[in-house]
């Protein structure tokens, strides 16, 4: 019924527009090809009969806010009236007219398994506005206007920038997407003496990082407040700061904190709770509880202090990811807090 | 407890740019010393602290608080709003003291989101 030719659809023409919005446009061909007319189609349709009056069609258009319908004669499609038909009749002062008077029976029609591309060429070569959609057994199951073409192909664009988003926001296909026989991401940070005002920033990046790559948010919190302990550590205690380094493998997170003075003069004693050598300006800025190497063992599985002193520090870390919340694409971070 | 209401508990003024006052709060915590809230604290808490430095809202960050209440209508640095602002955490003054601002939430159904030290993990 609508073999049509196809030299120069509309959207071929719209390809000419911006090199920048190519790729959208690219995106909306695409669309065209991969939507199904029944897709984006409208499916209750509103039908006539032919031998309906066509003052009792315009007050139906009316009522359901429409400019044309299918005409059905024994669920079998037999033309179809618009607006303007029945403007033709008014014109003639032919009220009393019935639809079969003034139908259009060469009825131009799309199937429902066709791709919208097919009703997008019939909308750019004819002029008409809407078409009866047919399925396998010729029954009418909907009608498609150039509205609900742009409405679908809207709606599909928007879901795929939806999803793209999340991902992009997201970048927990990292370790599906590289393939390798061991991958690990590494951070590091150079942390400052004395910088109390940007004191915690590396340990924000870090565990920002850990729910981005979709960590559950207790993993995230018990790195956070290990390396934030850590990093106070440096602020607070170091000669010329120090150096924070994360290895992030999908089963595995391992921290590591290094400075070069000056050093722990008794281990045992610093991992007493309480236990504090900070001075009473920095207990003002609200630290040196003597809690944090505390925290920190508390916080992850492993921990190994090795120091010198006149020498430095050496802090390693690290947390066991459990098979359910190993890194990736799989497991979406679950709040399981309670 | 949604942060609207507790605002009201507590007299409570926002520091804060668009502050989110549904957000729900799940308990409290009070305390000054950051290692002693990192060592203590549970996710969704209000922090009551009495130190105003930006450290208070990295703590936050860490510990997954849900506000921070500035007891004795302190007001902080400017740089600790800035970070509270960038961080979009909820800060909050109130004029009361800390005994008292515990003791009305408390009363009002807030529990402890404090944990005792002889628990482990």
């Amino acid at each position: 019924m609508s073999d049509i030719k196809t030299d120069q659809g509309a959207l071929h023409v719209a390809k000419k527009i911006t090199d920048g919005a190519a790729g959208l446009i690219t995106r909306v061909e695409e669309l065209a090809y991969e939507l199904k007319i029944e897709e984006v189609m409208t499916r209750n349709v509103t039908t006539v009969t032919p031998g309906m009056r066509v003052v009792e069609v315009l007050d139906l258009f009316r009522e359901a806010r429409i400019s044309g319908a299918p005409v059905l004669s024994r669920n079998k499609l037999v033309g179809i009236i618009s607006i303007e038909d029945l403007i033709r009749s008014l014109r003639r002062g032919d009220i009393e007219a019935s639809v079969v008077d003034y139908l259009s029976s060469q009825v131009i029609t799309v199937r429902s398994f066709d791709p919208v591309l097919e009703a997008l060429k019939v909308f750019t070569q004819t002029r008409v506005g809407r078409l009866p959609v047919l399925d396998e057994t010729e029954r009418l199951v909907g009608i498609i206007t150039k509205g609900d073409v742009t409405r679908g192909i809207l709606r599909t664009l928007e879901s795929d920038y939806q999803a793209e988003e999340v991902k992009r926001y997201r970048a927990s296909h990292l370790f599906e997407d590289i393939v390798s026989d061991r991958t690990s991401l590494i951070l590091r940070y150079t942390i400052k003496p004395r910088d109390f005002i940007h004191g915690g920033t590396a340990s924000s990046y870090i565990k920002r990082a850990l729910l981005r790559l979709g960590a559950n948010p207790q993993i995230a919190r018990r790195c956070g407040i290990a390396i934030y302990e850590a990093e106070m550590n440096l602020i607070i205690h170091t000669t010329n700061g120090g150096a924070i380094r994360i290895e992030i493998e999908p089963h595995m997170i391992s921290m590591r904190a290094v400075d070069d003075g000056p050093g722990i003069a008794n281990v045992e004693l610093a991992r007493q709770p309480g236990y504090s050598t900070a001075s009473e300006e920095i207990r003002e800025l609200g630290f040196g509880a003597g809690m944090g190497l505390k925290n920190i063992e508390r916080c992850v599985d492993e921990v190994s202090l090795e120091s010198a002193l006149g020498k430095g520090t050496r802090l390693e870390m690290k947390i066991h990811l459990l098979a359910e919340e190993t890194f990736g694409e799989l497991h979406h971070p679950q709040d399981k807090e309670t | 407890m949604k942060l609207q209401e507790l605002l009201k508990l507590i007299d409570g003024d926002t520091l804060t740019d668009d502050t989110d006052l549904n957000r729900e709060v799940k308990g409290g915590c009070g305390a000054d010393l950051m290692s002693d809230v990192l060592a203590s604290i549970q996710p969704h808490a209000i922090l009551l602290t009495g130190l105003c430095n930006p450290q208070v809202v990295r703590t936050a960050q860490m510990a997954d608080v849900a506000a921070i209440v500035l007891v004795r209508g302190k007001r902080p640095p400017q740089e600790t709003v800035e970070l509270a602002n960038q961080e979009g955490i909820p800060l909050i003054s109130s004029p009361y003291g800390m005994f008292e601002l515990c003791g009305r939430l408390y009363q009002a159904g807030l529990p402890s989101l404090e944990k005792a030290m002889t628990e482990t993990y």
